[in-house]
């Protein structure tokens, strides 16, 4: 599985749920809709830097906080490929996976991106390419790999129930 | 081989026969949890799922908690959708006025007993952990999934053992615990990893107070956060749930990734100031600041033992004018608790606002939210840029007594200086 993306960069470590979509707009249902609060409480104008190829860029311990599925459903609905960071929260983490937006960790490609980087994942190799740099990325356990490959947790149950 | 209590917990809901960590299980649920806010995503994605019905009625249910009473027409579609789906679906519905905020009113309800597995669609799911069940937060999509078929995917934790040794010492209560834990381990030293709390500081408190130190447990990114069973809780418990249930521990044995002590004989009350519940100081060192509004209430420290406290400061008092406090029963039977001895007038009496249960301004949604430049006290969890309303107002997180006698004060203060009321 390969991705290409744009590196959108939020350098500082432990970004929460919170500013990355405000609590208050958390009746929006409507994912079309969620997309224009999405970094709200961080820096708004970082959504005019999503042109629908990005590759998300991150510190450490990204998402930490809610479990609101908002973020990783705007991130998604606003052209964001894939996610690499340094680490990831927990319940951020699985929510992504879920929604099918790969999230891997690859430290030093993290400090090797600057904003418009070209990045290129590729899963099963187990690599990101910064700028034509070559990182490895933190071994994704099969059963994710699995999922990535379903294209997240909703086709994956559905195949379950189909089989069933 | 010897196995952890999160190890033994998870293995008794998977087919496997033994676990290690970081190994990906499914693991079955006992109770899957949902509100207004990540239901309705759910429901939609477990429809996506080719799912109509829930795995088992009777193990679901839907709590209306988070932008009640209704902010805004949006806000009461989501909560007609919840109604209207738990009829549809045939499980258990807690109406406004007759529940609560979920993870107090599912304790008081008797659906979390010691051992059990319960899914939420809410962060602070982990509060379960105060009776000894691994409680845990999930997205919508996981929640799907858990109502579609009664499983989630889950790496299976290593734990840091927490022992709290010692006696805490008086205005010191379980919110204090879990913020010296988080300040020693940060905010994200518990990924991947449950926290076990031990010792005679964690066996001595009340169940209220295990409540406030398991919800927090997330804010230190861990998966969980538990107590092992004890008489206490098989007292809360008689008479409470007819769920069947045993104590278990952590084998002799067992392999814990770290451990971590807090002395509680020196513990003083502690104060997260803006923007992380991280960034923890003594009391002392935030003494003095500027407070406009005072929040006693949250699935953390809501509960009868946070009122009683606070009316301890607030009794025969008055809240200082520029200051303005927001008193919020986690429950309605807390309410009606607070009610009956007379604390709810005494609040009221004090010139505080006191508001039906709700999440209400603890995450920006209502009833309270901060404007910029505002400083607010409370007990509630979180208290990132924004997290109350403003990006420009600060919000700091401290126990009950603290906060209270920062509403009479106008400023934080130690509550020891302030002294119980007469």
């Amino acid at each position: 599985m390969n991705l290409e993306g744009r590196a959108l960069v939020i350098r500082q470590d432990d970004v929460d749920t919170d500013v990355l979509y405000p609590g208050q707009f958390l009746n929006v249902t409507d994912v079309d809709k969620m997309t224009a609060h999405l970094f709200e409480g961080l820096d708004p104008t970082l959504r005019d830097e999503l042109g629908g190829d990005t590759a998300l860029v991150v510190g450490s311990n990204f998402g930490t906080g809610s479990s609101r599925e908002h973020v990783p459903q705007a991130m998604a609905a606003s052209g964001i490929r894939f996610v690499v960071g340094k680490s990831f929260a927990r319940i951020f983490y699985r929510n992504c996976i879920n929604l099918g937006l790969p999230a891997v960790i690859a430290p030093d490609a993290v400090e090797a991106a600057s904003p418009g980087s070209a990045l290129e994942l590729d899963l099963d190799e187990g690599t990101v390419r910064v700028d034509g740099r070559v990182f490895a990325i933190n071994p994704v356990p099969a059963f994710l790999r699995e999922m990535f490959a379903a294209g997240g947790l909703v086709p994956w149950m559905k195949r379950r129930f189909t089989a069933a | 081989m010897p196995n952890t209590l999160a190890e033994k917990i998870l293995l008794a809901h998977t087919d496997v026969d033994e676990v290690t960590p970081g190994d990906i299980v499914m693991v079955r649920c006992d109770v899957v949890m949902t509100n207004d806010i990540s239901g309705p995503m759910a429901f939609r994605a477990m429809e996506k799922m080719g799912a109509s019905r829930v795995f088992d009625p009777s193990r679901v249910v839907l709590v209306p908690d988070h932008f009640i009473p209704a902010k805004d027409t949006r806000s009461a579609e989501l909560q007609k959708l919840l109604r209207d789906w738990a009829a549809e679906q045939g499980v258990t519905y807690y109406e406004q006025g007759r529940g609560g905020i979920e993870h107090t009113l599912l304790v008081e309800e008797g659906w979390v007993v010691p051992g059990s597995v319960i899914a939420g669609g809410d962060s602070h799911t982990c509060t379960y952990g105060a009776l000894s069940a691994f409680g845990t937060g999930l997205g919508s999509t996981d929640i799907a999934a858990c109502l579609a078929s009664g499983t989630f995917w889950q790496a299976v934790p290593g734990t840091i053992r927490v022992e709290f040794a010692g006696e805490k010492r008086r205005f010191v209560t379980g919110k204090d615990l879990i913020l010296a834990v988080i300040a020693e381990i940060g905010v994200a030293g518990g990924t991947n990893m449950a926290l076990e709390f031990v010792g005679a500081g964690a066996e001595a408190l009340s169940i209220d107070e295990r409540l406030a130190v398991a919800n927090m447990a997330v804010e230190a990114g861990s998966e969980t956060g538990f107590f092992p069973a004890d008489d206490t809780v098989a007292a809360y418990l008689d008479g409470r749930t007819s769920r069947p249930w045993t104590a278990e521990t952590s084998d002799p044995g067992a392999e814990f990734a770290q451990t971590v002590r807090i002395d509680l004989d020196d513990l003083p009350p502690l104060v997260a100031m803006p923007h992380s519940p991280g960034n923890v100081v003594p009391l002392d060192q935030a003494v003095g600041t500027r407070i406009d509004q005072v929040y006693i209430g949250n699935c953390s420290n809501g509960t009868m033992t946070d009122l009683r406290q606070a009316a301890e400061m607030l009794r025969g008092r008055q809240i200082a004018a520029h200051t303005r406090a927001i008193v919020v029963p986690a429950t309605q039977r807390i309410y009606r608790q607070a009610l009956a001895e007379g604390l709810l007038d005494l609040f009221a009496e004090a010139g505080a606002l006191v508001s039906a249960p709700t999440c209400g301004a603890c995450f920006g949604g209502s009833n309270g939210v901060l404007a910029p430049g505002e400083n607010a006290i409370t007990t509630t969890n979180r208290n990132f840029k924004g997290r109350m309303g403003s990006s420009e107002a600060g919000v700091h997180l401290a126990n009950a007594w603290v906060a209270a006698a920062a509403a009479v004060a106008g400023e934080i203060v130690d509550p020891a200086e302030l002294g119980a009321a007469a």
